[in-house]
Parts: structure tokens; sequence; C-alpha cells
């Protein structure tokens, strides 16, 4: 079964506080989605290494683009394009990134066509 | 014999000359005279050791052993007063007379002094010597008002060290926009607003007419009749070539001793290297040109004559953490035939100018981001057509690492601008001498010694070539603020910094990692006892919920159990919030209390609420527990009431953070069953008196704990906890328990500062804990008062199918 790709209201943006992540379910998704002060990005919520909860973690940034890193043996990734900055042996792996909006103070989150395989 | 080669100044360019000329393997005789009392350092470093970067041992270039090594006579702390061309002798100022065969000028240049009154009141300096840099340290601090005349490279460093030292900071600058020599107007207002940004005051195009005050400096009064008020004042006002004693010996002298293109003077046998010299009209005031002078004098002194020296198109580089200025070539693009190529952003501060000339670069500006400098000066040096580049002149395709990659550089391409080492040589010598270390390819190939920007280009040469790389150890904090941690908590306490943002943004990149920001967290807290800006972003996901995130992400509960000691009405509302929220592990720790295992987030606050027991603190760098015995009470050995004193102990420090886990212990008598002395800190209870130990650990090591003091009576013993507790929380780095800590600084140091100190400074210690005390509270008591989604699961606003 694949639901359209569709665009879904999330929560006000007050909900998630400056420089953390908040973890939503959506569908088949578990989104974590953070706030970076004037803008907001959202990834998938568990990390490539073993699942930790990426929306736990601190934002720091890498080579000038902003990162996250996992509360449980900080990876870290990448918010903007999903990909693994640190450890060098984690390079191939990925997670998945969302489109994020804000209007009216509301955050919403593209979720994708297909769904994640499970 | 062998000749007599003398070499008057001990700086960088005279003795880079007598490294090439050993390589040469030419036979000389070297004595070098070096009015300053060091051995040879970059003094380029000096910025980073008045910013507190560096101390003196981080920029010797090369020291006692390398002169003892080569056989070279150092005479240091002599100035020479005259040279005799024709006896072919220098006097020293003590009399002494050298003779010589040939001899090397290598005097390098002095401060220039503008014209106005006041200059030789006290609290007046310059910025050159090492000298200069330990008595700005000095006499810098909190409080003190400090002016620099001068907004160029020296005059922007000095003012940002002296900020650093505490200062309030003023720099003022004759030009209309700061350092006009390397940046066009538009480049140096973007410079401005930097400084500005980080509490530098900027006073352009003002005129310094006298320096004000009786004896002492304090203040100064322009042309146009404003007054600022300074009690410290550093003149950064350009450079003047040490060209006397050749003038006086009858040498051709203009601003410099003239050399020709093989650094000859107008004297036979006598030669000139470095910032004393003039070649085509021209003097310097930056090394790379000066180490290519080096390498040609090596070669016409030896009888090598290669091809002469000419000058390359200087680049130079702001060395101020945080301001990215870089700046090479003829920027002007007035000049006929140049035209420019631009790109702003004045919201992130960010300025680029490419100047071109026939399609070839001429010259670059970088304000705000530097991270492109090497591509343009191998353009620059290379003279390469950029026609075909032209729509990628200023955004490359980004890198791999978003950086510079050096995998993509080619052999010939300079690595090191300052020292000229190529990329291929440096490859070689990783391979050909085996070096796996930064400090080895310093030493072989002198790459990254000048002023350090190719740092981080080297390194990442040496990771992918040498099988071996070893990483040195990070003396800074982390990349993101590059300070080591006594600096940053000197900054942090003098400079009243309250929360992490604003340490980041003044100090740092602005951004921060999960390496800073919980350290950062941790030293405004202290440094303001609790009074700081908490800003939980900066905090491990710990201590945001105040649990211990678990390998599923759930948490893990211990409430503290002060002492070990429980009641059963304790023990049922435990067994009762256990079922209630199906925890899946009950267990008894080894720390003396009971851990909840498997806790959802969103169900913290009403567990917390049911069990009724304050945080155990067991997932914070914090004070964990206080472990006790069942002491005089109980026991039939028992000779101190240990129990009501580990009870005590934990009510007066527990919520407190410290740099690493805290753990403690009280026992009754010297048998020790809870083990005090392996604890962080422990009470050992004796027949009449108590041992205070401290710094023992049974973790990844053991360490038998060392004896702080034996009192009599058990408040001098909570007392001697507390001035240690406290002397911990403010000395040591983040992350290091005491165990490191007491090994770090010694018993004997931590004794004289604490329990021996005098009555003020212990009352002080004290004070300070107990502010910090009273500013804190059991962080479960956030359930009444959660932050937004501090615990909550956040629905989605539209249901999802
Ligand atoms: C729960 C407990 C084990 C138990 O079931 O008994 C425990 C569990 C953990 N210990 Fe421990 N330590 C526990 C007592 C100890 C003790 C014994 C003691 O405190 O007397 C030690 C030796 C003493 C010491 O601290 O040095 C101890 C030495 C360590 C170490 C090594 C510290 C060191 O520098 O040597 C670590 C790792 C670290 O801190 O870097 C660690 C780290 C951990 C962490 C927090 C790992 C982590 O970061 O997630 C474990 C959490 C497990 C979890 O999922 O909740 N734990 N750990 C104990 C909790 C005590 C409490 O009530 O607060
Ligand atoms: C704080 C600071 C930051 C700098 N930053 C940079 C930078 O980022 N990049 C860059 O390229 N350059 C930088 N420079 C400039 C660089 O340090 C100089 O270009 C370089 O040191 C010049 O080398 P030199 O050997 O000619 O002179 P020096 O290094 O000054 O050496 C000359 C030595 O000769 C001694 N001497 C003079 N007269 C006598 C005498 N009669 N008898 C005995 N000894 C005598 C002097 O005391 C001195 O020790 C900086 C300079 C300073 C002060
Ligand atoms: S420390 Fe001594 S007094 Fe205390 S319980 Fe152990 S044996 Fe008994
Ligand atoms: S689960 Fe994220 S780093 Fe291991």
């Amino acid at each position: 079964m694949t639901a359209s790709e569709r665009w879904v209201k999330v929560t006000h943006s007050s909900n998630i506080p400056l420089h953390e992540g908040r973890a939503v379910h959506m569908g088949g998704h578990e989104v974590a989605i953070f706030n970076l002060g004037g803008r907001f990005v959202a990834v998938d919520n568990r990390c490539p290494h073993g699942g930790g909860p990426l929306a736990d973690g601190i934002v720091g940034s890498a080579s000038g683009r902003p990162t996250v890193t996992c509360p449980l043996h900080n990876w870290k990734v990448c918010l903007e394009t999903g990909g693994v900055a640190r450890p060098a042996s984690g390079s191939g792996a990925c997670v998945r990134s969302f489109e994020v909006s804000v209007t009216g103070g509301i955050v919403s989150v593209k979720i994708p066509a297909e769904r994640p395989a499970r | 014999m062998r000749e007599r080669l003398a070499v008057v100044g001990n700086g960088m360019a005279g003795v880079a000359c007598v490294e090439q000329i050993l390589r040469h393997k030419q036979d000389f005789e070297i004595t070098i005279f070096g009015d300053e009392t060091h051995v040879n350092y970059n003094r380029i470093m000096l910025s980073p050791v008045l910013a507190g970067e560096k101390s003196f041992d981080d920029i010797v270039l090369n020291g006692v052993d390398w002169y003892r090594r080569h056989g070279i006579h150092a005479r240091l702390g002599a100035r020479v007063a005259a040279i005799d061309p024709v006896a072919r002798t220098v006097a020293t100022e003590d009399g002494m007379v050298t003779e010589f065969d040939r001899l090397i000028l290598a005097t390098g240049s002095s401060p220039l002094i503008p014209r106005m009154e006041g200059v030789n009141k006290s609290g007046v300096f310059v910025f050159r010597t090492y000298d200069d840099a330990r008595r700005l340290i000095e006499l810098s601090g909190p409080g003190i008002k400090a002016a620099v005349i001068g907004g160029g490279l020296l005059g922007l460093e000095a003012a940002r060290g002296l900020q650093i030292q505490g200062c309030d900071v003023t720099v003022v600058h004759l030009a209309g926009t700061l350092m006009e020599r390397q940046l066009d107007a538009t480049g140096g207002s973007y410079l401005q607003r930097k400084m500005e940004a980080m509490g530098i005051r900027v006073m352009c195009g003002k005129s310094t007419q006298a320096l004000l005050g009786n004896g002492h400096v304090e203040g100064l009064r322009f042309h146009d009749g404003e007054q600022i008020e300074a009690g410290m004042v550093v003149i950064a006002a350009g450079i003047r070539p040490n060209a006397e004693l050749a003038r006086a010996a009858g040498l051709k002298v203009n601003r410099g001793v003239v050399v020709n293109a093989h650094m000859e003077t107008s004297a036979p046998g006598i030669y000139a290297v470095g910032e004393c010299t003039e070649f085509e009209g021209q003097t310097f005031g930056l090394v790379a040109p000066l180490y290519e002078q080096g390498k040609v004098l090596a070669a016409a002194v030896t009888g090598n004559r290669g091809p002469g020296f000419s000058a390359q198109a200087p680049a130079a580089k702001l060395k101020i953490m945080g301001v990215e200025v870089f700046s090479a070539g003829d920027f002007d693009e007035s000049h006929p035939g140049a035209e420019a190529v631009r790109y702003e952003d004045p919201a992130q501060g960010i300025y680029k100018k490419l100047v071109l000339r026939n399609g070839r670069l001429a010259g670059v500006v970088l304000v705000g981001d530097s991270s492109d400098d090497h591509r343009y000066l191998e353009w620059l040096r290379s003279g390469a057509d950029l026609a075909k580049q032209r729509r990628h002149l200023l955004a490359p395709p980004p890198a791999a690492d978003g950086g510079f990659d050096a995998a993509k550089m080619a052999d010939h391409d300079t690595v090191c601008g300052c020292l000229g080492v190529s990329k291929g040589v440096i490859i070689e010598a990783i391979h050909e001498h085996g070096i796996c270390t930064m400090a080895q390819l310093k030493d072989r190939t002198r790459a990254s010694t000048g002023c350090g920007s190719c740092t981080g280009l080297c390194q990442s040469l040496l990771k992918a070539v040498a099988p071996d790389f070893e990483e040195e150890k990070a003396k800074v904090l982390c990349e993101c603020v590059p300070f080591p941690q006594d600096k940053l908590r000197e900054i942090i306490r003098t400079q009243r910094l309250e929360s992490v943002q604003s340490v980041l943004e003044i100090y740092g990149n602005g951004k921060g990692c999960e390496v800073c920001k919980p350290a950062i967290s941790y030293l405004v807290d202290v440094a303001s006892c609790g009074g700081h800006q908490e800003d939980r972003s900066a905090r491990f996901i710990n201590d945001r919920v105040h649990a211990n995130i678990q390998k599923d992400g759930t948490f893990s509960v211990v409430p503290r159990m002060r002492g070990g000691v429980t009641t059963p009405d304790e023990l049922r509302r435990i067994a009762d919030a256990a079922e209630k929220y199906n925890v899946r592990m009950v267990k008894v720790t080894g720390s003396q209390r009971i851990d909840l295992l498997g806790v959802r987030k969103e169900d913290l606050p009403r567990m917390w609420e049911d069990l009724g027991m304050p945080s155990g603190q067991a997932y914070a760098k914090g004070v964990r527990m206080v472990k006790t015995c069942v002491g005089s009470e109980f026991c039939r050995f028992g000779t101190q009431d240990s129990i009501t004193t580990g009870i005590e102990l934990e009510r007066r420090l527990e919520n407190l953070y410290t740099p690493h886990k805290t753990k403690l212990a009280v026992v009754g008598c010297p048998r020790n069953c809870a083990e005090a002395t392996v604890k962080d800190i422990g009470l050992v209870g004796q027949d009449g008196s108590w041992q205070v130990v401290v710094g023992g650990a049974a973790g990844k090591g053991v360490r038998k704990a060392d004896l702080l003091i034996t009192v009599e009576t058990t408040a001098e013993a909570l007392q001697a906890a507390e001035l240690f507790f406290q002397y911990y929380r403010e000395n040591a780095n983040y992350l290091e328990r005491t165990y490191d800590f007491v090994e770090r600084l010694g018993i004997e140091k931590i004794r004289r500062d604490t329990v021996y100190a005098p009555e003020d400074v212990r009352q002080r210690l004290l004070g300070r804990l107990r502010r910090s005390k009273e500013r804190s509270s059991d962080a479960w008591l956030e359930r009444y008062n959660p932050r937004a989604t501090q615990f909550v699961q956040i629905q989605p606003l539209e249901a999802m199918q």
C-alpha cells in the first residue's frame, strides 16, 4: 500500500525549543524535528548506528552544516542531508531527511509517497 | 681553518637562514648574537600567547639543544653595538669583539612610534617580543581600560589578546577603515562589525595627539579634541627596519639595509636577511618572503648561488579565532585592466572579492569565510588562466568534506605558505622518515611552524598518508571553542559570561557541539555560583530530563536515598511505582540505592510524584551518593557516627553539578566497610578523629585516596570535605574525575589551597559553595514546572492513517 506524498501539520513552533529536537510519530515514520533558530529541519529519529533517538541529541555543526550527535554513542548526523558526518566508518550510512515548513507558527512536515521499509 | 660566520639577530629570518645553511653542509663556525634573552621562537605566535592559547614552550622553534647539536655559539642577551666591515669584527655592548669572515645582518625591525605627546608614560607598550607579551599579560586584567593604537593585523590581534585577558578594549585607527593595507573599504567595515560584535570598540579616522596622565597613562586625546580613558596603551602603528648598525658601518641603507637579489649588501662578505632589508625599494613585514630570502642567502653564502630573490605577492591572514580575514596580492580594482568579482552576505558577515587582470587572479580579499584561501593563493602564485572557471570563482562545487580537499592538490602546490613547503615535500618526508605526528612533521619539514594556518591541511595530509598517524592530544576544549579549559574558565569568570551562547559567540564559532556545550554549561554554572542562564539545549539529554538514557531510549530512575538509608514507607512507594509504570527491572545498585530501569520519558514526572523522593542525580555529572557503613550506632567496632555524618554530608552537597560525577563515602572505623578510601571524597572515622581523604578511585582504575587532613571534630571533617569539593568544582577541567585532578595538582598544593589556606580564602570558597547551594534545588521538582514539551510525546495536529 502506498499513500501519496503530503504535508502534515505537526505542532506549534514554540513546542520545539531553540536548538533542541522533538520526536513525532507520523504514519509509519518516527521523525525528529529540530529548531535551528530561524528554521526547522527534520530527519528520521532513529540513528543509523544502533537506533538511538536523534531527537534527544545535542545540536552542533560540522564543516559549517548543522548536525545532531546521537545520545547513545556519539554518531554525528548531518541535519540537512541526513548523512553521517562521524565516524568515518559510518559515512556510508544515512537517515532520511524531510522537508519542513512553518506557516502561521505551525510546523508542517512533508511525508514522502512510499512508506519506509519496516 | 673553518670560516667564521657571524649572525646578528636571533629572530625568525636569521635563524631560518642558518637552518638552510646547515643543510648545505658547509662547515662554518657560527656565532649568533641576539639581544633577546630567549632561544629562537616563533614571533608570529605571540598573538596566541597574549590570547592565552599558547605558552612559551609551545612557540619555541629551536631550543638550546639545537644550538648545541650544531655547534652554534649562541650569544643571547648580547646586543651588537657596532660592526667594522674593514677589520671584519662585531662588537657587543659589553665591549667584547668577535672576528668574522662573513656576516649576516638579521636585526628585524622595531615598532614605529608615531609622533605624539606622552609616549614615555608608564602603561604605554609595544608588542614585538616575548617580553612585551609577558608584560602585557601581567598587567592586563578585568576592569582595565586598554587602548590599542593601530587597527592593522598586529593591532587587532593585540586588542583581542588584551580582551581575552579581561580588559575593556578600544582600537584607535588613523585610516577610515581597518586593515586598509590588506582590505578594501568594504572588507574593512565587515571586519569592524565583527570586532564590535566581539565587544571590542573600534574608532576609525582618529589621529592621536597626546597620551594623557600624570606619570602613568590615563587616556588619549585625538587631534579633533575628543578624549578617551585608557589605563594601558599599546602602540601597533607599523614597523621600522633596524638598519642603524649597517648605516653606522657605512653600508648602503635607505629605509632598510639595501640588498641585491642574492641578499648581498654593499659591503663584501656582508649579507642581510629579514625585515631589516630593503630590496628593489621594498621592505617586508611578513615572514613568507623572508624565508625565501633565507634560502637564497644560504645558497649564496655557501657558494651555491642559484636563482635570485624575487618578492612574491604578499598574503596575510588575521589570527583571531572566529574572525576569518585573508588578503593576498593586489586587490585594488581601480588599477587599469582590473575587474572585480564580489560576493556579499551582510547577515552572515561574509565578504569576498577577487580582482582579475587578463583573466588571471591579481588579488583577493576574504572576510568572514576564508576556507578557500589556499585555492586562491595557488591561482595567484601559479598565474592560472581562469577563463574556464569564471562561473565558479567564488562558489566552487562543494568538496566532499565541505572544506579544502588535500587529495585534490597537485604535488607542487604549496601547503605552508610561510615556509614554502609543498604537498610533495610533505608526502616525501612522511614516507622517507616514517613520520606519524605533527611534531615530527614540523621538525622535519618546518611546515606549519609559521603562522599556523595550514595546520589543518598538514594534519589531513598526515592522516591520509601516514599509516601510523597519531592525533596529538588536544589541549583545547574542542574545535568550536579552541581554548584550553584553564583559559576558558578564567575568561568566563573574569568576563562574567553567563550563558553558553555568549561564550560560543564571543570565543567560538557560534554553534558549539556535544563536547563544548555541556562543558561550557558547567563552567558558566560554577563561575556564577548557579546564577547563569540555564540553556537546556546545551545539556546532554540526561540533564534535560533528569534521568539516565538507556540503550533502547527509555530511562532509569534512581531516587536519592541519603547515606543508603531508607524506610519501609519509601520502599513501599518504590515498589508501587515500579509496578504502576511497568519498570523492567528493580535493582540494588553499587551505590547503596535502588534503580528502576526502563521508564518512558513521558512517565517520568508522574513517577517522581508517586515516589515522593528527591533525584539521586544518578544521570548527572554531579553529586551521586554518600555511601555509609552502619558505624558507631550499631557496629561493635564503630568509633564515629558514620550514618548521621554521611547523611549530613549528602544534604550539604546534593543537587550541585561537578566537573565529573562525584562519589563519597563515610565509614565509622578504618575497616572501611563502605570503601571510603576509593571514593572521590571519603571520611574515615578514627578513635577521636576523622581522616578526610580525596581522589580515590575504584572504577576503570584503582587509586587509593590521598589524605587531605586529620581533624578532631565532625564539624571540621565536614568543612574539609566542603572545601575540597568547592575547590574541585572551581579548578578541575570538565570531565576530570578527582583521581586525575588530585594527581595533576598534587595533594600538597590542594592542601595549601584548601584546608591550610588563609582563613579568608577558605571563607570565600565556602561562601561560593553556600551561594551555589542556595540557588540549587531538587531537579525532579521540575515536574511542577516543566519546559515546553520536556516530557511530552508530541502528537501531530493532523491525524495520520
Ligand atoms: C546502576 C549502576 C550499576 C549497578 O547496577 O549497580 C551503574 C550504572 C552505570 N554506570 Fe557505573 N553504575 C553504578 C555504580 C558504579 C560504581 C560503584 C560506586 O559508585 O561505588 C562505580 C565505581 C566507582 C566510580 O565511579 O569510579 C562505577 C563506575 C562507572 C564508570 C567508570 C568511572 C571511572 O572513571 O572509573 C562509568 C563510566 C564513566 O563514568 O565514564 C560508569 C557508568 C555507568 C553508566 C551511567 C553508563 C552510562 O553512561 O549509561 C551506567 C548506567 C546504566 C543504565 O543504563 O542506567 N560507571 N559505577 C550503579 C549506579 C550507582 C547509583 O546508584 O548511582
Ligand atoms: C605579534 C606579531 C604577530 C605577527 N604575525 C604575523 C603573521 O601572522 N604572519 C606573518 O607572516 N608575520 C607575522 N609577524 C611578523 C613576523 O614575526 C616578522 O616578519 C618576522 O619575525 C621577521 O623576522 P626577522 O628575523 O627579520 O626579525 P625578528 O624576528 O624580529 O628578529 C630580529 C632579532 O634581532 C634582534 N636584534 C636586533 N638588533 C640587534 C642587535 N643590534 N644585536 C643583537 N640582536 C639584535 C631582535 O631583538 C630580534 O630578536 C608578526 C609579528 C608580531 C610581532
Ligand atoms: S566501618 Fe567499621 S564500624 Fe563501620 S561497619 Fe565497618 S566495621 Fe563496623
Ligand atoms: S545508536 Fe546512535 S550512535 Fe549508537
